[in-house]
């Protein structure tokens, strides 16, 4: 796969194809399979992302430690805010919703990763929803997250342990952006803009979990990333550019993980797993996961 | 070379690729070694494993690999129950591997009948797996195809000799990688091959007098 996303974009313009259409091409030159068998283990992947997102809105899941579940169908049922009925509230929902049944051991597609698992699905399927997109589409733009995400695999970094949340859900989002400026209608350029844009905006976030669990904050992590995706896809589809190159962006993302110190990756040595409340439940929900 | 699929994937029970799915595929590649459900089972945590193992499942996840399950098999839930039921005997410990070990790393000790096998394996994020020590001897196997891993005698011919034999089964090499630590000293084999390589290639390749050790990996990951 491509080991920048600029050269995958110079590659679309050159070839009149979408950043889909050049990741397809070179993952079966890659692999040795047909571009129709790589779609369809997406479609396949897509199938499970929608039954996840299903399981998590239903409200009844909870997690081992029990500190997570029950929030995605909150804002299906619950009270109106400004977001009332618009895509936003559904995708922060379908976010939760997928981290909920990964928190409880249920079936997922880690993409980028088990943690980071909810933003994109959130994303792509909320606004095809909305747009009356079909599924051809979404199966397109998981191929073009894949390849955003693969660029990230090579220039920076998809795990928490090494690199903190910004390469875990910061990841997932900018995937989630850029495959989505695409699937609405942006140019590869776009789609490369909303990928700095979003990810601008993820630089620095640490992996702080409590008791080194994948559930809080987690699983609302998953939920702002798809909000600051969103303000990526906005910005980039109104022809706003970042003068910082996504490829850049990605390796500054990769460098402020290799800078950042162990506390921060996914260690519950800081942040949010070390404030008074967290060191607290983490020993509660721990001591309640080894007696069940 | 990563692939999209890496990414977009694998499908698997939650809650973390690295510390669930992950743990899976290192317990399944232990399994392999003994070419089916062991018997007994020492499982020596190392790092974050043994720290934060308990409340990802890791536990859950590596036995659920012993017993066959892939990653995105729900029983891995009840992956200690089922073991119970079938009779492995597993044994968790916490332990502290060299100072260069990846943060994620377990050593599984595996027997089944007659057979036992060690390998040291860790999990590098996104469900990729990588086992750098089995039986004491240093590898990399992703676990990205059907492997075969041997200790020869360096001597003039032996990689002909191989790779014949894997021809002639109809198997096609996808890399292969010699190395040895002197001239004369033993040379060590990793092939990872596209089709899967029957117990009669392992034991082909055993009946050689030069072939110190040989043993097979299965296929845990990819398409």
């Amino acid at each position: 796969m491509y080991r920048s996303l600029l050269e995958a974009i110079r590659d679309a313009e050159k070839r009149g194809m979408s950043l889909s259409q050049v990741a397809l091409d070179l993952e079966s030159k890659d692999q040795g399979r047909s571009i129709d068998d790589i779609r369809a283990s997406l479609a396949r992947a897509l199938v499970v992302m929608r039954g996840a997102i299903g399981d998590g809105m239903t409200g009844d899941l909870r997690s081992a430690s029990g500190l997570v579940g029950g929030d995605a169908a909150k804002l299906r049922t619950g009270p109106d805010g400004p977001l009332a009925n618009t895509p936003f509230r559904d995708i922060l929902a379908r976010a939760l919703a997928v981290q909920e049944v990964n928190a409880a051991m249920g079936v997922i597609v880690a993409a980028p990763t088990a943690g980071g698992a909810g933003t994109l699905p959130a994303v792509l399927t909320g606004l095809a929803k909305a747009r009356g997109l079909s599924d051809e589409k979404l199966v397109d733009a998981l191929a073009t997250a894949g390849l955003i995400g693969a660029v990230i695999a090579e220039r920076a970094s998809l795990s928490g342990a090494e690199g903190g949340c910004q390469a875990e859900t910061g990841a997932g989002a900018a995937m989630a952006a850029g495959s989505a400026t695409e699937m609405l209608g942006g140019t590869p350029s776009q789609a490369g803009h909303a990928v700095a844009l979003t990810m601008q905006g993820m630089l620095g976030l640490v992996c702080d979990p409590l008791g080194g669990l994948v559930e809080l904050p987690c699983v609302f992590r998953n939920a702002t990333g798809a909000a600051i995706a969103l303000a990526g896809i906005e910005m980039a589809l109104a022809g706003i550019t970042f003068a910082i190159p996504c490829d850049e962006v990605i390796d500054v993302m990769g460098e402020i993980g290799r800078e950042m110190d162990v506390r921060y990756r996914e260690t519950a040595g800081g942040g949010l797993a070390a404030t008074p409340t967290g060191r607290k439940l983490a020993k509660e929900r721990l001591y309640q996961i080894r007696r069940s | 070379m990563v692939s999209l699929l890496d990414i977009i994937g694998p499908v698997m029970v939650g809650p973390s690729s690295s510390h669930t799915a992950g743990a899976c595929r290192l317990g399944l590649l232990a399994r392999g070694l003994v070419s089916g459900t062991p018997q007994s089972a020492l499982i020596e945590l190392h790092g974050s494993f043994a720290r934060t193992g308990e409340g990802h499942g890791t536990d859950k996840a590596i036995v659920a690999g012993l017993l066959g399950f892939r990653p995105d098999d729900e029983r891995i839930r009840t992956a200690i129950q089922i073991a119970e039921q079938e009779g492995l005997d597993y044994k968790f410990e916490k332990t502290t591997l060299s100072d260069s070990s990846h943060p994620n790393t377990v050593r599984i000790t595996v027997e089944r009948g007659e057979i036992q096998a060690t390998l040291v394996g860790s999990s590098l994020g996104a469900g990729r797996v990588l086992v750098t020590e089995i039986d004491g001897y240093p590898v990399e196997v992703t676990g990205n195809f059907h492997t075969i891993a041997l200790v020869a005698e360096d001597r003039k011919g032996s990689i002909a000799r191989i790779t014949r034999i894997l021809a002639d089964q109809d198997i096609n090499i996808a890399t292969l990688r010699v190395s040895r630590k002197q001239k004369g000293g033993d040379a060590f084999m990793v092939i990872e091959c596209d089709e899967a390589p029957g117990e009669g290639v392992r034991d082909e390749l055993r009946a050689l007098d030069w072939v110190r050790w040989a043993r097979r990996l299965d296929k845990v990951s990819g398409a």
